[in-house]
């Protein structure tokens, strides 16, 4: 059903799939807060500017109060809460609690998405602005801090947790926060 | 004390709601369901000062979804006389009347069924002005200008400050400013009020739901048994949440017209607007000095702006009367009112920009005796408080000076500016001292022992990230002789009586002291195996058997920069502090605090600045995008460390170490910015033009 203003969509949120009427001014952000009861993804200023509401779109993060919840039918929504696998928490976010990577938590959820969505574009072999080599044959970059730092600069932290988050990332990369 | 320390103080230890906010299940303000919601948008004046003419309902009250529009003719009416931290406040006043006092004041909430049909409405509603002319253009000589309050702070006048000026070989006299800032913290404040019968009910955002819950029932001229303020997780507060913010007056209006639970969440550029910012200051600092660098005066004058709504303290000069020993010292506080957002405390309110204008002007004292600029600090070591005569209950900058200098490699430095370049760049190093003061305020705590071995602890805490959650538990426990699994917790509630709130750096020593004289009552008394026994203390008394001392925390700022010559660009390398600030309750998440304390403190120095059009008087870059905070990108691997520090007099030997990181860092990366360049930045933030227009493009450049 659709008319004027609204419509009916449907969403895949966590590899669950539900049917909402929306707002078609209504942002994923506030579909998944609002209409879904996802409150892990925050909305800190609702412009981008933040990345507290950052959520993953197909394994890709984007600002989810940029993404209106009409564009993202059809597509898979990963949040923050569907990081942990099997009710544990996943090695990131252990890691972020053992190296006290947030103070208040409010941008913990973007934070967190954000690492894992730039894991994964690395991995992919993306360069970033800090990358040395730029050449198409190059091999990835190795993952130091200055590559996180600006991979990461995206998401605001008010608590200056920045150091710990920093840590926490490099530290799930090595491999080695699996254990603890 | 005689607490028996068991392992929980002093051990480094997750956050306890760590799980909780790493899988998103931890709730902050306008996460909570509540059924029947109706959302407010807020509606802030445009004008710098006027009146409001006209607001025009009828054009948006059959917009999709509205509820209704409050405004000045039928907001309830709040009691006037409604007392704050520093007395009467009219910035709690709002919609009562047509006055437009500042750009960003609010002028009417539009309630709808969702949040977008508020919003949509609050931007269609005609609002009409009658302007009058305003002014927002600070300046230290303002007409207006008279003493601040002295509610802290109050000046001091200490030996003779001009026969010692006078007679001093060497004199700096520099005048330093820093812009309005924002404590952005990253969670806009929430609030959603409703009555259950006679009771209004609200979750807040804020950082001390006593007394928040204390003002809203003042305003509402409510007893205060019939308010209860609840805030389970907050985003963040740094001061802007300190006290009984818009958000909450709004939703409890709304709540009461119109009968149904109500949220009001600000916007991002709304909590640039319309909740506390630091005011610009400008200050001069005169120190005189012998030859061989010992002080004869310091002279500290600063001003700051204010709205004439509200009093306010920026208490720039704290610093002074604690840092240095000299035989003149004299300080002054200028308020200058203007048609301005009310200032409010921002994290380590009066020290945080005070700081950059002491520590800088000892760094150019430094320069100019050809001295090392710690050494010039280690020879005005003050045996008493320079300006009381107190004896310090613990004075340990030294240790953190002498061991961050260690730690920092300071030893090797050449003390003379633009020695070290590096390919393009200029690198420079810089130091800066800094204290905050330390205290407890009056504060309750209920513990029950219950049959089962566990105990409840009751405490109107609050925890914005500070991790007072994770301390008290540990303190709770140590203090009953027990392990911390067997405390429950439970905070963040106006019903749990009275507290001090998260602010001040007193919120871990204030609970504290109520926990543990609660614990030595229960203990004190034989348990019940079959029933529980509550004890409730309050530490009012105690804490007016406080022997009156100088009481600080204490800490060294160092700081390695580089500018680019070419384009002014300053990035911080390294950033090391050294910190004495009593026992360390948890090192993990205190060492946090501190370095995000310094991250503050940087994002001050080079990026922080609240900009106001002259002609419109109003904040033009209310958002993450024009007011820049430090990001990933400009923070560097911050080193934090401990020296050996106990407070005597309080439990545990605590002080707070929520502020002191902020202090100091500033003038650590501006004195940097000079060894690196030759030019002394002494308007924050230290922007690129700042750095250029000073000459380094010129003499750098090939």
């Amino acid at each position: 059903m659709t008319d004027g203003t609204s419509g009916t969509i449907r969403l895949h949120v966590n590899g669950v799939t539900h049917e909402r009427h929306v707002d078609h001014r209504r942002t994923l952000l506030d579909a998944l807060r609002e209409d879904l009861g996802h409150t892990g993804p925050k909305k800190g200023c609702d412009r981008g500017q933040c990345g507290a509401c950052t959520v993953l779109l197909d394994g890709r993060r984007v600002v989810s109060c940029l993404t209106l919840a009409v564009a993202a039918e059809g597509a898979a929504v990963t949040t923050v809460e569907a990081l942990a696998g099997d009710g544990e928490p996943a090695p990131l976010q252990r890691a972020f609690v053992r190296f006290d990577g947030f103070q208040c938590g409010f941008c913990t959820p973007g934070q967190l998405c954000s690492a894992a969505g730039m894991l994964a574009e690395h991995a992919a072999g993306w360069p970033s602005a800090v990358t040395a080599d730029l050449s198409p044959d190059a091999p990835p970059p190795p993952l130091d801090a200055a590559e996180v730092r600006e991979r990461m600069s995206g998401n605001l932290c008010r608590c200056g947790a920045y150091p710990s988050i920093v840590r926490a990332i490099l530290d799930t990369a090595a491999g080695e926060g699996v254990a603890e | 004390m005689n607490t028996t320390f068991t392992e929980a103080v002093g051990v480094a230890r997750p956050r306890v709601e760590g799980r909780d906010k790493v899988t998103g299940a931890a709730l902050y303000a306008a996460d909570v369901p509540v059924p029947e919601l109706l959302f407010g948008a807020v509606v802030l004046a445009t004008i710098a000062r006027g009146r409001v003419r006209e607001i025009d309902v009828a054009a948006v009250q059959d917009m999709p979804g509205v509820v209704g529009v409050i405004d000045h003719r039928n907001a309830p009416r709040l009691d006037p006389e409604t007392q704050h931290f520093f007395g009467p406040d009219g910035g709690l006043l709002l919609l009562q009347d047509d006055a437009v006092p500042f750009a960003g004041r609010p002028v009417a909430l539009v309630v709808a069924r969702t949040p977008e049909q508020a919003e949509a409405a609050a931007r269609a509603l005609p609002v009409r002005y009658d302007e009058e002319p305003h002014d927002t253009a600070f300046d230290a000589a303002h007409p207006a200008g008279r003493p601040a309050m002295t509610l802290f702070d109050g000046p001091v006048d200490v030996g003779d400050v001009t026969a010692e000026l006078a007679g001093a070989e060497v004199v700096v006299a520099e005048r330093y400013r820093t812009p309005e800032e924002h404590c952005g913290a990253m969670e806009p404040h929430s609030a959603t009020a409703w009555w259950e019968g006679e009771r209004l009910q609200a979750i807040d955002s804020d950082q001390g739901p006593f007394a928040v819950a204390r003002v809203l029932a003042a305003l509402f001229r409510l007893e205060p048994a019939r308010v209860r303020v609840r805030t389970e997780h907050v985003g963040g507060g740094f001061g802007s949440k300190g006290m009984c913010g818009p958000q909450l007056i709004l939703a409890a209006m709304a709540a009461t017209l119109f009968r149904r639970p109500v949220r009001v969440t600000l916007t991002r550029a709304q909590v640039f607007l319309a909740t506390a910012m630091r005011p610009m200051t400008e200050q001069v600092v005169r120190i005189g000095a012998t030859a061989d660098g010992r002080l004869r005066a310091i002279d500290h004058a600063a001003a700051f702006e204010i709205s004439p709504l509200s009093e306010y303290i920026e208490g720039c000069t704290e610093l002074t009367k604690t840092l240095y020993a000299a035989p003149a010292i004299r300080t002054r506080l200028t308020a200058v009112p203007l048609d301005v957002l009310p200032p409010f405390s921002m994290r380590a309110p009066g020290a945080a920009p005070g700081s950059f204008a002491l520590e800088c002007a000892i760094d150019e004292l430094a320069e100019r005796l050809g001295l090392d600029p710690i050494e010039l600090r280690l020879r005005n070591e003050p045996a008493v408080g320079p300006a009381s005569g107190l004896p310090f209950s613990g004075r340990n900058l030294v240790a953190c000076l002498r061991e961050g200098a260690r730690r920092f490699g300071w030893e090797t430095r050449d003390h003379r500016p633009r020695r070290r370049r590096e390919g393009r760049l200029l690198v420079g190093t810089g130091v800066a001292a800094s204290s905050f003061s330390a205290g407890a305020f009056p504060s309750t705590a209920s513990i029950t022992a219950e049959p089962d071995g566990t105990y409840r602890v009751l405490v109107g805490a609050t925890d914005l990230g500070t991790g007072a959650r994770t301390a008290l538990t540990a303190i709770a426990a140590d203090a009953l002789g027990t392990t911390v699994e067997r405390i429950r917790l439970r905070i963040s509630d106006s019903e749990l009586g009275p507290a001090w709130g998260a602010g001040g750096s007193r919120g871990t020593t204030s609970w504290a002291w109520a926990i543990t004289q609660a614990a030595a009552e229960l203990r004190a008394r034989a348990r019940d195996p079959d029933r529980p026994v509550t004890v409730t203390a309050d530490t009012t008394g105690s804490l007016a058997g406080l022997a009156a001392l100088e009481r600080h925390s204490f800490s060294a700022v160092f700081a390695e920069v580089t500018a680019d010559p070419a384009t002014g660009e300053v990035r911080v390398r390294r950033l090391l502090g050294m910190f004495a600030v009593g026992r360390v309750v948890n090192p993990l998440m205190a060492r946090s605090q501190v370095i995000g304390g310094m991250i503050g403190g940087l994002s001050m120095a080079l990026h922080e600045e609240g900009l106001r059009d002259p002609v419109s008087g109003r904040h033009v870059n209310a958002d993450f995008a024009g007011y820049h905070i430090a990001a990933h990108a400009d923070v560097p691997d911050v080193e934090a460390g401990f020296v050996d520090d106990h407070e005597p007099g309080i439990p545990l030997g605590i002080k707070g170490v929520g502020e002191i990181g902020n202090v100091g860092t500033a003038a650590a990366i501006a004195n940097a910015v000079w060894h690196a360049t030759g030019t002394r930045v002494r308007t924050l933030p230290i922007r690129l033009d700042r750095v250029l227009e000073d000459g380094v493009h010129e003499r750098f450049m090939p």
